[in-house]
């Protein structure tokens, strides 16, 4: 086992990425990332981390370094929240499209406006369909942990697609947790240098990013489409290499007292942890509800998470971005779509809630079951709201 | 690959549709484009090779005869080879008449 420290944990994700050993680390500082990479920063100025740190006078301009870094074979990781994903949003597109398996931490932060620094996923929501393999991270050591997974599952073969690690703004990212750190023979063992199918070299010229006439860019979506659902069983078997090396073992979907349960709390990111304090609450009082946690958000794992759904006679969702104007909340109405063909489903009560860093405790989570519960049996088939709102 | 790539499968992609074989872009066919094309009287032309230096798209090619031919693959009927003929040789014509 690991030495067990108390640590930021954004210096655990910084102290991650060194371990991964880049080649090339290009940021903008924004918050709430920044802690993160300004410890990149020091580790490379130090020498403790042999890799090229580009400093950028903007995000379009960090992503942009590390699809060309990426595209000579380099390991590259960037890193960014919100305004600053916003800005760089229309390299993600292009990146996946190349299939270059660079890894990002993304510390999520409201989108603006009004201007906020505080946490939720409306960042993310607004590139969902870039064609990332996209994590949320629950906890610090699951952070720390997912970055050595992103870069294995990333560079395979027959995956080679970016990734995105969500981690919760201050809520994961300024917070102190006991993180187990591994040591560097094991992840050396876990994480063979990085081997690319291709490569910009000079004496073997090839094309990346071309443009594609009307008459063959349908090719490349599905092309696209079909690898990315493809990698699941690659994404899965990376977490279990990671499981019998670690003891710590994670899945597309988790659940946690669902097996039996009536009601099942839905979220995704560190409010997972919350919630399932909420869930042992509502047990002891003798109520039938569980919890699914889901950490894949792209590939979306269907058939687990209609696996684990479908026993469930009401999903309480809780999103943390808004579709103004729209089906409600991202998750929501994506989990609505993934269980329309089903003959038996269970009803869907959607709350948004905890946006831009608004605290949700336990009993938050009590009052939306306890809420969704009396809407559901009372007949409304349309449950949304965004949760706490005063007035 | 040697069939058009309007016929290939999303199967036969490349992985992040990279290009492996250099100077393809040979093979498109900006030709399609034009509605009028340059036609070169023979009579008037004076071998100078101004439509060949004009031309964006180096469309224009020396023949045996000493002529600067349009190569219709790939010339997209922009007119600069017939404004910019110090003889008048060059006349743009609507392509499906010629």
């Amino acid at each position: 086992m690991g030495k067990r420290v108390g640590m930021e944990v954004s210096i655990a994700a910084a102290e991650a990425v060194k371990q991964v050993d880049v080649d090339v680390i290009s940021a903008y500082p924004i918050t709430p990332q920044t802690h993160i990479v300004e410890h990149l920063s020091e580790l490379v100025a130090n020498g403790e981390l042999d890799a090229d740190f580009v400093p950028v006078e903007s995000e379009h301009t960090a992503l942009s370094v590390c699809m060309g870094s990426e595209a000579t074979g380099a390991r590259s990781f960037t890193c960014t929240s919100s305004q600053g994903l916003a800005l760089m949003s229309e390299l993600t597109y292009i990146t996946s499209a190349l299939r270059l398996p660079i890894v990002m931490i993304l510390a999520n932060r409201t989108l603006s406006g009004p201007l906020s620094i505080w946490n939720d996923h409306s960042d993310v929501m607004s590139i969902r369909d870039c064609g990332w393999i996209q994590i949320f991270a629950e906890n610090g050591q699951d952070v720390y942990d997912q970055v050595f997974c992103a870069y294995k599952m990333a560079e395979k073969r027959e995956v080679l697609f970016p990734v995105i690690i969500n981690m919760d703004g201050f809520t994961l990212s300024h917070v102190i947790e006991p993180i187990e750190l591994i040591d560097q023979e094991k992840i050396d063992a876990f994480l063979p240098p990085y081997d690319p199918l291709y490569r910009l070299h000079p004496d073997h010229p090839i094309t990346m990013g071309a443009f594609a006439l009307p008459s063959i860019f349908a090719e490349t979506k599905q092309a696209h489409e079909v690898a990315l659902r493809a990698s699941v069983p690659h994404i899965v078997d990376t977490w279990k290499a990671f499981g019998e090396m670690t003891g710590r073992r994670y899945t597309p979907i988790e659940t946690y007292k669902a097996e039996d349960a009536e009601t099942l709390l839905i979220t995704m990111g560190s409010f997972g942890e919350t919630a399932s304090v909420a869930v042992d609450m509502m047990r002891q009082e003798g109520r039938s509800v569980g919890l699914m946690k889901i950490r894949l958000w792209r590939p979306f794992p269907f058939e687990d998470f209609k696996k684990a759904a479908l026993r469930a006679k009401n999903l309480v969702v809780i999103d943390r971005a808004v579709s103004v104007g729209g089906p409600g909340g991202p998750v929501a109405s994506e989990l609505k779509a993934a269980l329309f063909g089903e003959d038996q489903r269970p009803m869907v009560y959607d709350f948004v809630a905890g946006i831009s860093g608004r605290d949700v405790s336990p009993s938050d989570f009590v009052k939306m079951v306890d809420k969704a519960e009396i809407e559901i049996e009372e007949g409304n088939k349309e449950g949304f709201e965004i949760y706490g709102v005063r007035g | 690959m040697t069939k058009p790539e309007s016929e290939w499968t999303w199967k036969e992609l490349t992985v992040g549709n990279v290009v492996l074989e250099p100077g393809n872009a040979s093979q498109y066919r900006t030709g399609d484009w034009k509605t009028l094309i340059p036609i070169l009287d023979k009579e008037r032309c004076v071998h100078c090779g101004l439509c060949y230096i004009f031309c964006p798209d180096m469309a224009y090619n020396l023949n045996p005869e000493g002529y600067f031919m349009v190569d219709a693959y790939y010339c997209k009927g922009c007119g600069i080879c017939a404004k910019e003929c110090p003889t008048g040789a060059i006349k743009m014509v609507v392509e499906e008449e010629k």
